[in-house]
């Protein structure tokens, strides 16, 4: 594969993943939240509430249709520029992909439409059932497309073929129910849940600050308060570091964000700061926690986390297996009828994906010298620096939002949110720190999953399509000048919303009444 | 349960299913949008174009997208093959698209003239680019796409993305604009009130049904004495594993007309294709809106399964390498999660038909110059 185009298709993936991950928590939150809101109006009938709701549901819209438009390119991509990775995992991939569609995508979808459309059509309830609709519809299209991830991160219950070269379903109900991908999806919307609750929350900040439109505003807060500190709590205590014991990869993963380049006697301390030396492969000025890691990462006082040098040595004898398995694999394309090669297959197909490491350096991995067995053990070592400040900087994050939070609920609880004006001003300066975290979330996961695009069974790579540099730079300048120029509108339009406040707008004056036009600037 | 063969059978057919799905649904959006800067004028005109798929398209594009995912789940081999083989055609489509969500939201926000008007024409974009590339991407099928798979079934291709671009495939655009353009003005006359949006849209829509039914004929043409058409050579195991390179198959003139002969009932689907456009040219010109409407449904289904029925069992043949073609017995997944994704379709899909119809009625009735004004709702 030529170096070059792997790059590019990792630049592009990685680029569209993020900008589409910018929108995507806002639209799993703010659904939630609507769903709490109009609840709330359904049950006390106080216009006030369903001002709120319109409102937050404004900034829902213009939101939603940039998740949507870049979820788009998403759901192709896999084939466009990851073709050898489509075929390779087509059979298991697929699935929940399909499924998300059928499942999810067209219940948020349908009903968005009424959710905008239907106030004057539908029932009080029937409305709010609508909204709750697009709750479900966008919460579930993460719980698919997160057992797709998580499938990725820990690929059970599927093995190659050889006769169709391809991974292939054994057990769908393990793919179902990966612990890794039950995992992210907790956390994963969680995150989510608390991004919407930091805007609702700073919104509501400024809009106190300045004086107006109070009503809204503080009910605004209260449920950002509430929903947030019960949220921030979820992301952080069912953070997914608890999947990362379960496989070799999750556990240089778990080693990599650590910087534990040696196994320890347990338990693990856990390092807050350091300077992983890549190089010397050992981490400077540690500061450490005692017992801590140890606790976290195995749930237990003796358990111990395994070093990076271990697991590449581990990764080595994979590696020399999975050269058989491979050989297996060619004398089976010649004759597949042949039982000793099958036998021989057998015995080593778990380990094929580690053979194809190899193909980095040489096309044919049966013919790698020791030496170059070793390069490649070291390969399945992702950027550890990376990980490192990555993973520390989200947690950081994390545990800054608990404390909001609970100041926000203490605040709110004591009707005392109004006055203390340095907690908004704290409140609208933490506005961008989800994003942090959220996007930092998506470079641990999914840079710490390299060298492989499925753990262990296939590298990233092979799993290109056979494009010419031409064409990615192509779409990538593309998609840069699209994306940047939708985001400039989409954020001047959300600023404008804001400014404008929940009051409704109307280019073209109605004659007659316009429903819920209550003053709202009280 | 189904053998091998039978569900790769009923997973061809709602490969049909959902192509033909998604012209019947999300198409009339993007017949709607590619008539937007022409069958209305003034802003209000525009905003009741806008306003009359405005609720309901964002649902019917999931059939694009779950176009995506199914055929992922069902035809991986396709999926992988013919995304990253028509890699820019596919980038004009999902750039033309995405201005799509973002042209029907943002348009409403800003009073500004010259902030609407640019809106509509990428809403424009966002309808025709679509609908032309679809049917050039149909053609280009029918002649066959220029990749070969190594021993390892990795794909590899030649061509250019104007190379996409030949007469007949042109004549394979145009017929999906027309049709998808008929079937978005027979919507627009079920969808806004009588006045001057009305009659543009009959005026459009008895234009895109004679252009309908002359491009089919002409599309046919090529296809009967275009030297075009595969065969697959030798036997085929319709239960043995997806491998395409354990089959052959060869270029062959006319093999297209191949099904017809031997099965003279699928003479029906393009007598469908024909018969629906000029069903819908009779409602259109005499005010029969849901008979027109009906006509261009059936006109899509028609036009959409002849190719089907006259490719199969090929799903994408390979112009350069005869061994690398995709067909229904060697393209697909496995048994097991065809069976898998059958149940789950069979459980969802009347599930989701059912609570579409309803978001329909809920939304039922014409789009009216004065609700436009006055419900602040509205785009």
């Amino acid at each position: 594969m030529d170096p070059g185009v792997v790059d590019l298709s990792r630049l592009q993936f990685a680029a569209t993943a993020l900008y589409h991950f910018l929108f995507v928590p806002l639209t799993l939150g703010l659904s939630m939240m609507l769903v709490i809101m109009e609840s709330v109006y359904v049950m006390t009938n106080r216009p006030v509430w369903r001002v709120t709701t319109r409102f937050w549901g404004k900034i829902f819209g213009i939101n939603f249709v940039l998740g949507v438009a870049t979820g788009l390119t998403m759901e192709f991509q896999f084939g466009t520029n990851w073709s050898y990775f489509s075929h390779y995992v087509g059979d298991i991939f697929g699935a929940p992909l399909a499924i998300e569609g059928l499942m999810a995508f067209f219940l948020e979808a349908t009903f968005v439409g009424l959710m905008f459309f239907g106030w004057d059509r539908l029932s009080k309830l029937g409305h709010l059932i609508v909204t709750f609709m697009v709750a479900l519809g966008t919460n579930l299209s993460a719980l698919w497309i997160l057992i797709a991830n998580g499938w990725m991160q820990n690929p059970v219950g599927a093995s190659f073929n050889p006769d169709t070269m391809r991974m292939e379903v054994s057990d769908f109900g393990a793919v179902l129910f990966n612990p890794v991908a039950q995992a992210k999806f907790v956390h994963t919307v969680s995150a989510g849940y608390v991004c919407a609750s930091v805007v609702v929350l700073g919104v509501s900040a400024f809009w106190l600050l300045k004086g107006r439109f109070l009503p809204v505003a503080r009910r605004s807060m209260t449920v950002a308060a509430a929903f947030g500190l019960a949220s921030s709590l979820s992301v952080v205590v069912l953070g997914d570091e608890s999947g990362y014991a379960l496989t070799d990869n999750q556990k240089m993963k778990l080693a990599a964000i650590e910087a534990v380049w040696h196994t320890e006697p347990g338990p693990s301390g856990l390092t807050l700061f350091g300077y992983p030396d890549t190089v010397a492969r050992e981490t400077r000025y540690k500061v450490e926690i005692p017992w801590l890691l140890g606790l976290i990462a195995t749930r237990s006082l003796d358990g111990t986390v395994t070093g990076m040098s271990e697991l590449v040595l581990k990764a080595q004898e994979r590696i020399a297996s999975g050269v058989i398995a491979y050989d297996a694999v060619q004398r089976l394309k010649a004759n597949p009828q042949d039982m000793r090669e099958r036998a021989r297959f057998e015995a080593h197909k778990r380990d094929l994906g580690y053979a194809l490491l190899l193909k980095r350096q040489m096309a044919d991995p049966r013919t790698a010298t020791p030496q170059q067995i070793e390069a490649a053990a070291w390969d399945t070592v992702p950027d550890v620096g990376l990980l490192f400040w990555s993973f520390r900087i989200m947690a950081a994050i994390g545990f800054a939002m608990i404390a909001l939070f609970a100041t926000a609920f203490i605040l709110c609880s004591l009707r005392m949110h109004m006055d203390a004006r340095w907690f908004l001003r704290l409140a609208v300066a933490a506005i961008p720190l989800p994003w942090v975290a959220i996007e930092l979330g998506w470079v641990v996961a999914e840079l710490g999953r390299q060298p492989w695009a499925i753990e262990g069974v296939l590298p990233t790579f092979l799993a290109t399509s056979s494009l010419s540099r031409g064409a990615l730079w192509t779409t990538l300048a593309g998609f840069t000048a699209l994306y940047g120029g939708l985001a400039v509108i989409e954020v001047r339009l959300i600023l404008a919303a804001i400014a404008h406040g929940p009051e409704e707008r109307n280019d073209q004056p109605a004659p007659g009444p316009i429903p819920a036009a209550i003053p709202v600037t009280a | 349960m189904f053998d091998y063969e039978m569900l790769r059978l009923i997973w061809w057919a709602l490969l049909g299913v959902l192509l033909i799905g998604f012209a019947l649904t999300d198409g009339f959006d993007l017949g709607v949008a590619a008539l937007l800067p022409f069958v209305a004028r003034s802003d209000a005109e525009r905003r009741m174009v806008i306003n009359s798929i405005g609720q309901t398209w964002e649902g019917n594009q999931v059939w694009f997208i779950l176009g995506g995912g199914a055929i992922f789940a069902a035809w991986p081999f396709v999926y992988a093959v013919s995304f990253s083989g028509f890699y820019l055609a596919m980038f004009l489509v999902l750039a033309a698209l995405i201005l799509r969500p973002v042209g029907f939201k943002y348009r409403s926000k800003r009073p500004d003239p010259a902030w609407r008007t640019r809106w509509d024409w990428a809403l424009f974009v966002g309808g025709l680019v679509p609908a032309l590339v679809f049917g050039v991407a149909v053609g280009n099928v029918l002649l066959g796409a220029p990749f070969r798979l190594d021993g390892d079934l990795r794909a590899f291709y030649d061509g250019t993305l104007l190379g996409l671009f030949t007469p007949f495939t042109l004549v394979c655009g145009l017929l999906s604009v027309a049709m998808l353009v008929l079937h978005g003005a027979a919507w627009l006359s079920i969808k806004v009130e009588h006045g001057p949006v009305h009659d543009r849209a009959r005026a459009f829509g008895t234009a895109a049904a004679i252009a309908s039914i002359l491009l089919f004929a002409v599309g046919f043409a090529f296809v009967a004495w275009g030297d075009m058409g595969y065969r697959i050579v030798g036997a085929v195991d319709p239960l043995g594993p997806s491998n395409p390179l354990r089959m052959t198959a060869e270029q062959a003139g006319g093999a297209w007309l191949d099904n017809y002969a031997t099965y003279p009932w699928m003479m029906a689907l393009p007598a469908l294709g024909f018969a629906g456009a000029a069903l819908a040219l009779i409602g259109i010109r005499s005010g029969r809106e849901a008979l027109a409407f009906a006509g261009s449904s059936l006109a899509a289904t028609g036009i959409i399964a002849t190719v089907g029925c006259a490719m199969f069992p090929f799903i994408l043949p390979s112009s350069i390498d005869a061994h690398s073609s995709l067909t229904v017995w060697n393209a697909s997944s496995t048994q097991k999660t065809l069976g898998i994704m059958l149940f789950v379709t069979l459980v969802f899909l009347p599930i989701v038909l059912a609570y579409t119809a309803w978001a329909y009625r809920v939304m039922f009735g014409r789009v009216t110059a004065d609700a436009v004004r006055t419900n602040p709702d509205f785009y």
